[in-house]
């Protein structure tokens, strides 16, 4: 499984990518905000985002915009500091489908990314 | 200052090294900072907009930072490495993300964070704002997070309308 990390935080890209290693997956590449981003998932195809919101250039709520404006189905866990309810809503309603709020533990994020993956399979 | 914008912060610093570091942190008595009073050597620092407006920093001596940063990564880093800064910066990230939540009612914007590495810096934020130090002890060594906000003045006019009516 293809997964894309999208966070401004080399540590916290680091921190995510050691969680997706203890759960197997290893094809991980890294984009560093929203318009980095854009320009990988073309060709990478990620079968898996986790997308930070705050960060420079092109924020994480207009990624998941852009994304879902462009055809693409790959579900997409938001893995932020917004922790306010309406927030989690807006993301929602952008196309987000799972949400995770930093501080997390490793045990929370691996939890939400197999659950958003039996989803997929389920659907 | 408003004491309901301090007890966010004191909540969020101890669940983000909690859980990110398995780090308790014991936090002391909120005092008010001195004008110009140096931090310490290295500072995250956050902005934030909407409702509350001001900055948040986190501020640590260099050899707890470098504690600090290396639980936070799983490295030993010092603070000349690349990515030492980016560290800081996401702890000061997570930090007030995690208060912010708790101002309810409230819509607040927070800034991508910006790292200053050096002895004797000087933080300076608007002038119209009293700045609060959160004291810090952790097994790494203290640290501070200093908070210096107030409602904006469209929320302060807001307030005093729904009071008077």
């Amino acid at each position: 499984m293809k997964i894309l990390l999208v966070d401004d935080s080399k540590t916290m890209r680091n921190i995510q990518k050691g969680i997706l290693a203890q759960l197997g997956y290893t094809d991980v590449q890294e984009a560093c905000d929203g318009l980095d981003a854009i320009s990988k998932v073309g060709a990478f195809a990620p079968d898996l985002l986790l997308v930070d919101w705050n960060m420079p250039n092109m924020d994480g709520l207009t990624f998941v915009k852009q994304f879902r404006a462009k055809g693409f189905k790959s579900p997409i866990i938001m893995v932020t500091t917004e922790a306010e309810k309406s927030r989690v809503v807006e993301a929602i309603k952008a196309g987000v489908n799972n949400y995770v709020v930093k501080p997390f533990t490793p045990d929370a994020l691996a939890d939400r990314i197999k659950e958003t993956m039996a989803r997929v399979v389920a659907a | 200052m408003d004491q309901s914008y301090i007890i966010p912060f004191v909540k969020s610093v101890q669940n983000v090294f909690e859980t990110m570091l398995q780090l308790p942190v014991q936090v002391g008595a909120p005092s008010l900072k001195k004008p110009g009073s140096p931090t310490y050597d290295v500072t995250g620092l956050i902005a934030m907009s909407g409702d509350v407006q001001g900055n948040v920093t986190l501020s640590f001596p260099t050899a707890t930072a470098e504690r600090v940063v290396s639980l936070f990564t799983g490295t030993q880093l010092t603070k000349a490495h690349e990515d030492f800064a980016d560290a800081v910066g996401e702890l000061v990230n997570m930090i007030s993300g995690g208060a912010k939540a708790q101002f309810a009612g409230k819509q607040v914007s927070i800034s991508c964070p910006s790292v200053v590495v050096g002895s004797d810096h000087h933080v300076f934020g608007s002038k119209d704002l009293v700045c609060i130090v959160i004291p810090c002890v952790s097994d790494c060594g203290d640290f501070a997070v200093e908070v210096a906000m107030k409602a904006s003045a469209l929320m302060a006019t807001t307030q005093t309308a729904s009071a008077v009516a």
